[in-house]
């Protein structure tokens, strides 16, 4: 027999070493990531998988499931703390979304409307972040970096590069990329990496054509994160 | 295409050939080669990324998280005051302004001819004789406006440190009041001999029973620790010593260093006995690179008698040794988890956990980080036995403290007690009158207030990592935790969302309370950023970072109530202070320069 723990009320099956959010989504129940990707090890920065387990908030993303757990996620409370994390990512950058080409395709807009975030409540901190639109094919956004560190991970650890690096610290860390002048084209990088494809904001955006589907038809215009990433998990 | 000289590049191999070329050492490659110039151009980066085969970004990824690493232009002489609340209670301010106004230059600034740059920096451990600065990494205490003068003085006629009066540099014990610990007086090697002759499961059946915890904060028992980190698989393991103590108030770890650093070093190499393990590292916090010299010599005489190094004390595979890594200006870095990270040549961001330390810490490998007190405690127990230990202190506090007193009273300094003194008798004996409230156990410990004071310091009442500061009733506890709150969001890692972004919004709340521009919405706002950074933070720095407003908020509430104007809401955008770079264009600070945002002078 298989363990089991107790999600919102719901036994969920997991196997010794899953973390809570892989046994839930393979059960079938959404709990919320940004940071999470299916092919890298949990990274546990954006904390946005935040559930209550046995009683204390822990990572969903980075926390192993434990036989008999009672798992608080879909609560009022853990969602109002998932729309302050949202509103937090919200006003620390510089997110435009109509003027967006990733606009609809963004997870973190997607999250906005799937937590009713309806205002950005706190105050905005217009940080000074100069776009990188030096390489030929790829423009860097930075305004809108939510610091997941998907695109360092795979450039490191896919693509064989290491393009992308944080540095600075707290409130002012930023993405930068390898070349002295700190330019892309200086780089090796290239728009068929993995690292081009992978951030779930706007930050990485392909140059040519913009808006070839039209917002409105894009991927969570039509259908919410939530079924979107469990329909994922099920192909 | 370069527009800075390039560094020697001769200097640079030099540096890199010292530290074998490994990229563990990263951190401490950087801190060497900015002893150059006194920053880190860019070149300088891409040099030491292509000769130790790492990415460049990786490189200026930790050449940028580092408080004490500059990848911009700084002074000749880099001056940076320390900014600890008890700083601020001697007028660091003043002296910092006076410093500034004699230099002619402004607070984060380069001067024009590249000679001096001056700031402000997190505590730096000398509150019990404050204020303090930083000169190109050397600690001056005991600022008064006179010493600032010579400084000034000193500094135009850029006379190298070495020739500045050595008294400045003299930095003070100040011990108040000893007990085991600071009475013991030990012949190097005494209690690795008697550890060694229990053995090495022996030795570990004693540290049981004296039930030791940890000092640095958590009270994590430590032949726990050292237990679990034995039955570890994987070789070899490690012992590491955290003097980062970074944490505001804190300087204990400092005095043992200074006058106790065999007691130190003895219980490293006696938990390592137990453990099993051959490699040690301590992690000395940048602020006390003075002591460096004087480590260094007392680990090459410990090696010279036979007590570090191949087969100690004789015994047959017991192989241990020490080496001293810098920090570079992180208060993170005392976490845990960071600390290996930094040990490891990275930017100082703590892990997930599990795994914990004592299963894959360094290099993966099993690994103890214990403080400076706690390993210097061992030795008692080598030779005392645990539980003759154990039977001092309380119940489930064994043993003493040593406690940093700092603030308002007659004698600041260094006490050590056994565990279970109450607050009260700790302020009768540092001569403290008229106390207000009393921060224990740092930024992120718990202020308490008069009606406290009859708690007791142990685990079970009144935790502590030992900082004690004291504040009298002229004192705005409001603007202590302010400063608190500004040290949060100054030392936050920048790793998750709630602590990156909830201690820049908590500071700017509490900077709107400060400048009159509070409402009774912040307060609410206030209270729900404070349990977000509880609940959802990744480490312990964002969920201590709220500990100050929340203690303040409930024991001083007139505090932060007088500040708020009569309305419900106020906006965070201020109007006026938009407008103060017209005022300064145009030369002008007349009352008809300036936007009355609210109604000054309601009740
Ligand atoms: C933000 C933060 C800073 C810390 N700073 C220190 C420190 O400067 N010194 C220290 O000994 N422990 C510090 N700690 C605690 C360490 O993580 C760790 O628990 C301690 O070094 C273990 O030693 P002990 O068991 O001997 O107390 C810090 C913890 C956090 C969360
Ligand atoms: S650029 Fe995108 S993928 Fe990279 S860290 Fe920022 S948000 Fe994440
Ligand atoms: S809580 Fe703060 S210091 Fe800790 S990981 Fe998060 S951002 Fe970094
Ligand atoms: S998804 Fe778990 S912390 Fe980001
Ligand atoms: S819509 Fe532009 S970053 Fe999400």
């Amino acid at each position: 027999m298989s363990k089991q723990f107790l999600l919102d009320g719901q036994p969920v099956p997991f196997e010794d070493g899953q973390s809570i959010l892989e046994a839930a989504r393979k059960a079938g129940h959404y709990i919320p990531s940004l940071c999470w990707h299916k092919d890298f090890p949990a990274h546990g920065s954006c904390k946005l998988c935040i559930v209550k387990a046995a009683g204390r908030h822990v990572s969903a993303c980075a926390t192993p499931a434990k036989e008999g757990w009672e798992v608080e996620s879909n609560t009022p409370e853990m969602n109002g703390e998932r729309r302050g994390l949202l509103q937090m990512l919200f006003v620390e950058g510089n997110h435009f979304c109509p003027s967006c080409e990733k606009s609809g395709n963004c997870e973190l807009q997607a999250l906005g409307y799937e937590y009713e975030m309806l205002t950005s409540r706190f105050r905005h901190f217009y940080p000074d972040r100069p776009v990188d639109a030096s390489h030929p094919d790829v423009l860097l956004d930075f305004n809108r970096c939510i610091f997941c560190e998907l695109c360092v991970r795979a450039s490191r650890d896919v693509d064989g590069k290491s393009v992308f690096a944080l540095t600075g610290r707290g409130i002012n860390k930023h993405l930068v990329v390898n070349a002295e002048s700190g330019r892309l084209a200086d780089t090796d990088f290239s728009k068929d990496d993995l690292a081009a494809h992978i951030c779930p904001v706007g930050v990485i955006l392909h140059k040519g054509p913009g808006f070839a589907v039209p917002i409105g038809e894009r991927t969570y215009d039509t259908a919410s994160i939530r079924s979107q990433k469990l329909k994922e998990e099920e192909s | 295409m370069h527009t800075q000289p390039p560094t020697p590049c001769s200097a640079l191999d030099g540096i890199l050939q010292h530290h074998g070329h490994r990229p563990t050492e990263l951190l401490q490659i950087l801190i060497n080669a900015q002893q150059l110039e006194g920053w880190l151009p860019a070149p300088t980066l891409t040099y030491l990324a292509q000769a130790l085969r790492l990415p460049r970004a990786r490189v200026e990824g930790v050449a940028g998280f580092y408080s004490f690493l500059y990848t911009r232009p700084a002074g000749r002489f880099r001056v940076l005051f320390s900014d600890n609340i008890t700083d601020r209670m001697l007028g660091n301010a003043e002296l910092m302004d006076a410093l500034c106004r004699k230099l002619w230059i402004e607070p984060g600034k380069l001067s024009e001819d590249g000679l001096v740059s001056i700031d402000a920096t997190s505590c730096t451990g000398l509150c019990d004789q404050g204020p303090a600065m930083l000169v190109n990494g050397r600690a001056i205490g005991q600022l008064n406006h006179r010493r600032i003068n010579e400084i000034a003085e000193l500094i135009r006629q850029q006379r190298p440190l070495a020739q500045w009066p050595s008294e400045y540099f003299h930095i003070d014990d100040n011990i108040r009041r000893r007990d085991a610990l600071l009475n013991l007086d030990m012949k190097p090697g005494a209690a690795l001999a008697s550890a060694i002759a229990r053995g090495r499961a022996g030795w570990l059946a004693e540290m049981q029973a004296s039930n030791l915890r940890g000092r640095g904060g958590a009270g994590f028992a430590t032949a726990v620790k050292w237990s679990s980190a034995r039955n570890a698989p994987g070789e070899p393991k490690v012992i590491v010593c955290n003097a980062d103590e970074g944490e505001p108030g804190t300087f204990k770890d400092r005095v043992l260093l200074n006058t106790y650093a065999d007691l130190v070093f003895e219980g490293m190499t006696l938990a390592a006995w137990a453990v099993g393990a051959s490699e040690g590292f301590l992690y000395l916090r940048g602020e006390y690179s003075h002591l460096l010299p004087q480590l260094e010599a007392v680990l090459a005489r410990r090696r010279a008698e036979g007590l570090l190094g191949m087969r100690i004390l004789h015994e047959q595979g017991f192989d241990f040794d020490i080496r001293i890594h810098l920090g570079a200006g992180a208060y993170v870095c005392g976490e845990e988890s960071a600390l290996i990270e930094s040990l490891e040549g990275k930017r100082g961001t703590p892990r997930i956990r599990p795994p914990f330390p004592v299963t894959c810490g360094y290099l993966g490998r099993p690994t103890v980080v214990n403080n400076v007190e706690t390993l210097a405690k061992t030795c008692l127990i080598a030779l005392q036995g645990g539980e003759a230990f154990a039977a001092t202190g309380t119940a489930q506090s064994a043993g003493t403290k040593l406690l940093s007193i700092s603030g308002d009273c007659a004698a600041p300094g260094i006490y050590e007690y056994p565990f279970g003194v109450s607050i009260a008798r700790v302020l009768e004996d540092c001569g403290a009158s008229d106390t207000q409230a009393v921060q224990v156990g740092g930024a992120s410990g718990i202020c308490l207030a008069g009606y406290e004071f009859q708690r007791r310091i142990a685990y079970e009442d009144v935790p502590t990592a030992g900082a004690f500061m004291i504040f009298d009733g002229t004192r705005d506890l409001f603007e202590v935790a302010r400063s608190f709150v500004h040290f949060f969001a100054h030392e936050s890692c920048g790793f998750c969302t709630p602590c990156r972004v909830g201690t820049a919004l908590l500071k700017g709340f509490m900077d709107k309370l400060a400048d009159g521009h509070g409402a009774q919405a912040d307060l609410a706002d206030i209270d729900w950023l404070d349990r977000l950074l509880k609940n959802a933070s990744h480490c312990g720095l964002g969920s201590a970072a709220p500990n100050p407003v929340i203690d303040t908020l409930q024991k001083f509430r007139p505090a932060y109530e007088r500040r708020l104007v009569s309305l419900d809401f106020e906006p965070a955008f201020d109007l006026d202070a938009a407008l103060a770079e017209a005022r300064q264009l145009t030369a002008r600070d007349d009352p008809g320069a300036h936007l009355q945002t609210h109604e000054e002078g309601t009740p």
